[in-house]
């Protein structure tokens, strides 16, 4: 579980992102949704703590990371996985040697072992045929789904994951989400998922904060939020008339005028 | 007040980098590695500016030797003296400057921009050990050997130029080279190297590590560098020879 109490942050004395708390439990991904420049981002470097907050707290499992010395810091990342918005991987390692490289430098595991481990990981998120293959002969989705073996390699109790759906198209994105979300619930970690992705939102988010302007402007989960009262965050939601009407029809379900899978049972009596 | 705030960055960059391994093997590997890209990776450009460096200096101190009065060994001894003291050490800094140093920059730099210097730090990896102290140590441990090097292929360079253009004999020029030969200049041309080696690849390191933008900025990072070093190194020549020279 991770929970952020009362965090702030300031770039030259503009506050990016004021008063935020929440509580993220593992086994499920917690959401950071917003529009660009809502702090995002910044609230999740926060919590990594490749930014270090002006205010506040960020507790990983009753520990204080903010309050621990670089050394215990270290221990803590030890334990979290990170897929970044480009992916991250080093670009003169191959697919292979990629994943390997956190075995490497944190275990004296033998090259067999440490290649058993790789292989089985590259098979989680469907990616046995690339070993040898450099980061410049991958497509968007096949370089998320390495990095997020890297992320995953040292069975990490938090991951986060900053964007994984950028610059990728709907079915991959889906796919992405999907592995996100079985990963999430078979290692029972706590993750950590950064979108402005409406699909991700309805498909993974077990708890989603929602950000305006740097502050915490609603938190729920996915039934929650189509039904949420919240100008704001209608806004947000529903930015497309496409979601719109898809909220109309949702409406309409929920009302039973039409007929799907838990009602037309009772539509065809 | 920018001045003061990137020396302060520099010198933390320095102090930061000083820490345990996390995984010795690993940097031992990311050691060699860096070995190979700067000592072999510009062994080339070196043995042809040194060959052509000895080679035009021959040339030209002959040139201007037309008294009959000075014996033709003369020439060897000042080919021999400018290669070892001035041409080797810094004239190949400053091309290194160019080759390693952007590489150094341009490298650290696509890291930063692209994450990957994030994706580290979140691994728990102290980048500053992993990535910039391998970087700095391959550089003090072979650009020395480059200048070694330098020297050598300077001098026949030189020989070369002398005995084709009938300038000298090659016995007349061995002869010369023995002559008046002081060590303490070789000692004194490994001082400067282990000084311009260290700012060959610290500030290249420094420009690299902490710049911030996409890749228009990496180009900058990569060009300010090199001319930061450059001018560095021909500070550091004035202040070495000034210090180590003129009392000898």
């Amino acid at each position: 579980m991770i929970e952020v109490r009362n965090i702030k942050k300031e770039f030259n004395g503009k506050t990016i992102i004021e008063d935020v708390s929440a509580v993220m439990k593992s086994g499920q991904c917690n959401l950071i949704i917003g529009s660009s420049g809502s702090g995002k981002t910044v609230l999740m470097k926060c919590m990594v703590g490749l930014f270090a907050p002006d205010g506040g707290d960020v507790i990983y499992d009753g520990k204080n990371f903010t309050k621990m010395e670089p050394g215990e810091k270290t221990e803590v990342r030890k334990e979290i996985g990170m897929l970044f918005q480009g992916s991250a991987l080093f670009d003169s390692l191959t697919v292979e040697q990629n994943v390997m490289f956190p075995l490497s430098m944190f275990t004296k595991w033998k090259t067999r072992k440490k290649l058993e481990r790789v292989n089985e990981v590259l098979a989680r998120v469907n990616l046995q045929e690339s070993n040898k293959k450099f980061p410049a002969e991958l497509s968007g989705g096949m370089k998320k789904r390495v990095a997020l073996a890297r992320a995953i390699v040292l069975n990490p109790k938090y991951l986060f994951c900053d964007e994984p759906n950028s610059g990728l198209d709907p079915q991959t994105s889906l796919v992405i989400d999907r592995l996100i979300k079985e990963i999430t619930l078979e290692y029972n970690i706590t993750t950590v998922v950064n979108t402005h992705d409406m699909n991700s939102v309805m498909e993974i988010g077990n708890y989603i904060l929602y950000m305006y302007k740097g502050h915490k402007e609603w938190e729920g989960n996915n039934k929650e939020i189509i039904f949420s009262k919240n100008e704001r965050l209608n806004d947000f939601i529903f930015a497309s008339e496409f979601l719109q009407d898809a909220k109309d029809m949702r409406m309409l379900e929920e009302r039973g005028k039409i007929p799907n899978d838990r009602n037309m049972d009772d539509m065809l009596k | 007040m920018t001045i003061f705030h990137d020396i302060g960055q520099y010198l933390l960059m320095i102090k930061g980098m000083f820490a345990r391994p996390e995984n010795a093997k690993m940097y031992w590997k990311e050691f060699i590695h860096q070995c190979t890209e700067i000592g072999f990776g510009s062994l080339g450009i070196v043995a042809i500016i040194s060959v052509f460096i000895g080679a035009v200096s021959t040339i030209q101190t002959a040139y201007q030797l037309v008294s009959p009065l000075i014996p033709p060994s003369t020439i060897a001894q000042i080919v021999r003296d400018t290669v070892i003291l001035e041409f080797a050490p810094t004239l190949v800094c400053i091309v290194l400057a160019g080759v390693a140093g952007s590489r150094i920059a341009s490298e650290l730099g696509n890291m930063r921009v692209s994450e990957q210097i994030d994706a580290l730090e979140i691994m728990g990896i102290k980048t500053k050990t992993y990535l910039v102290l391998p970087k700095i140590a391959a550089s003090l441990l072979m650009i020395p050997m480059l200048v070694v090097i330098s020297m050598a292929l300077g001098i026949y360079g030189g020989r070369l130029a002398g005995v084709s253009a009938g300038i000298v004999s090659a016995s007349i020029f061995d002869k010369g080279l023995l002559e008046f030969f002081v060590p303490y200049n070789v000692i004194f041309a490994l001082i400067k190297s282990y000084v311009f080696a260290f700012i060959i690849s610290s500030i290249p390191a420094f420009y690299g590590y902490y710049v911030t933008g996409g890749a228009l900025e990496i180009g900058r990072a990569s060009t300010k560098a090199v001319v930061v070093s450059c001018i560095l190194i021909l500070f550091a020549d004035y202040i070495l020879s000034a210090l180590l020279l003129q009392n000898a």
